[in-house]
């Protein structure tokens, strides 16, 4: 405690770059994601496809990612933006299955009943498939902001500074406060994202509270995330 | 598109495909590390799973402590416990072992979750004992989703066993990406992260034709994880 009472400024300056580059990627992933993952859906054909190419690209090492990315889209080799456009890749191989997922679990019948009381296509998309498949979206986009908020701890390796700068510092000074510091705050902020996004299900999906289990991520989500 | 061909040239180099720093050996030294980690974590993890899955019992609390085991910072870990152990390759197992479980976990208690309960009375009801119902009913029909836990922790330590090279000790393709920044060698950080890629990507195959060979004469039974 120490430690921390003399370093505040700096802790607070680190958890809001670890915010930002975390949230980012965490939002985008699910934007870019969710239309492809309802397009996925809808063509069983392509879906093998679409899902194959979101595993491969989760299979990419994260280190070896950040390091590499500069050399595909030309940013600067120590820039956060690689962080970033790594991190939202991460998060849209995630989502995009579990979208897939989530929109497969609205049932076929209740499409059809939508269609035949007049729904548009696109009125139907947003009106009763999007919010049928919220809980499911929902238990992977906690999967999703777990795993991105304590991979951008590795960020620190090629320089970005986030909470995970408090490793690197704290190894290289043998400051195990410091350290201790960076995990516990990394594991307080992906609990609050993890927090807030329950919050928001409770809100948006006001019905759900009445179904007893938890709906719970995919198992292929929840066997991959968690990496580094 | 310097960058591509200093890479290039990196690789042509014969002197980087020999001796203790070469290619070779270093991928060696990773796979070493990779396939250590993972025996170590399914000896742990892959009975806890199967007594989990097979009894129900502590299912709760396994799926909060695999929960808590995601949320927890690999580097910082890695970090924390080299300054317990010093300098050297400890640490790094560890920390691997620690993230390569909850995985292998999953994989084993959700794949008995998974067998059909009809099915698993209907064991019993034939008279086989509890052990029988576990090794000739569950497991294998449990044996996608384990081999997908597999997968994935392998693929997770693949990954982060790069990461543990931040520390002295460990050898390993990391020491191509974190000796590399600090010299600001880039081709060679660039060259180390193109193998580290390829290595899992091919493994990644390897698991999808071996996930492929468990279903075997199951088509039906879709591979849950892919």
């Amino acid at each position: 405690m120490k430690w921390l009472n003399a370093n505040w400024d700096k802790v607070i300056d680190l958890l809001l770059d670890h915010l930002w580059l975390s949230g980012l990627p965490i939002l985008l992933g699910f934007l870019i994601a969710l239309p492809i993952g309802w397009y996925a859906n809808r063509h069983r054909r392509l879906r093998g496809f679409i899902l194959s190419v979101s595993g491969i690209l989760y299979t990419i090492p994260s280190l070896a990612f950040f390091l590499i990315l500069p050399s595909i889209i030309g940013t600067g080799f120590l820039d956060p933006i690689n962080v970033v456009v790594a991190l939202t890749v991460y998060a849209v191989a995630i989502m995009v299955r579990s979208s897939a997922d989530a929109f497969e679990s609205v049932a076929p019948a209740v499409l059809d009943a939508a269609t035949a009381s007049g729904f548009s296509a696109v009125g139907r998309a947003f009106r009763v498939e999007l919010p049928l498949a919220g809980p499911v979206l929902l238990a992977g986009l906690r999967v999703v902001a777990v795993s991105t908020v304590s991979l951008v701890s590795v960020g620190a390796l090629i320089g970005v500074s986030n909470l995970g700068s408090l490793f690197t510092e704290g190894y290289r000074t043998d400051n195990n406060p410091e350290i201790l510091t960076g995990v516990v705050g990394i594991v307080a902020v992906a609990l609050l994202f993890d927090a807030l996004l329950v919050l928001a299900g409770r809100l948006l999906m006001p019905w759900v509270r009445a179904a007893r289990t938890p709906t719970r991520a995919p198992i292929s989500v929840r066997l991959r995330s968690g990496r580094a | 598109m310097s960058v591509v061909n200093d890479t290039i040239d990196w690789f042509s180099d014969s002197a980087h495909w020999s001796g203790e720093d070469g290619v070779p050996h270093r991928l060696v030294q990773h796979l070493g590390y990779t396939g250590l980690t993972v025996v170590i974590a399914a000896a742990i993890a892959i009975p806890i799973g199967l007594w989990i899955g097979h009894t129900g019992r502590l299912r709760g609390l396994a799926v909060v402590s695999s929960g808590v085991l995601r949320a927890l910072p690999t580097l910082g870990v890695l970090t924390y416990a080299s300054l317990f152990t010093g300098i050297g390759i400890k640490a790094a197992i560890f920390t691997l072992v620690l993230l390569a479980i909850p995985p292998l976990l999953a994989g084993a208690y959700a794949g008995l979750e998974s067998v059909d309960r009809q099915t698993i009375d209907a064991a019993r009801a034939i008279g086989m004992t509890e052990w029988q119902v576990l090794t000739k009913v569950e497991a294998p029909l449990a044996l996608p989703l384990i081999v997908g836990g597999f997968r994935s922790a392998t693929l997770q330590v693949v990954a982060t066993a790069t990461v543990a090279a931040f520390v002295p000790g460990p050898g390993g393709l990391g020491r191509y990406l974190i000796d590399g920044l600090a010299l600001s060698d880039y081709p060679r950080v660039v060259a180390g992260s193109v193998v580290v890629i390829v290595l899992a990507l091919i493994l990644d195959g390897i698991f999808v034709l071996i996930q492929r060979a468990v279903l075997g004469s199951r088509p039906a039974l879709s591979p849950t994880s892919a």
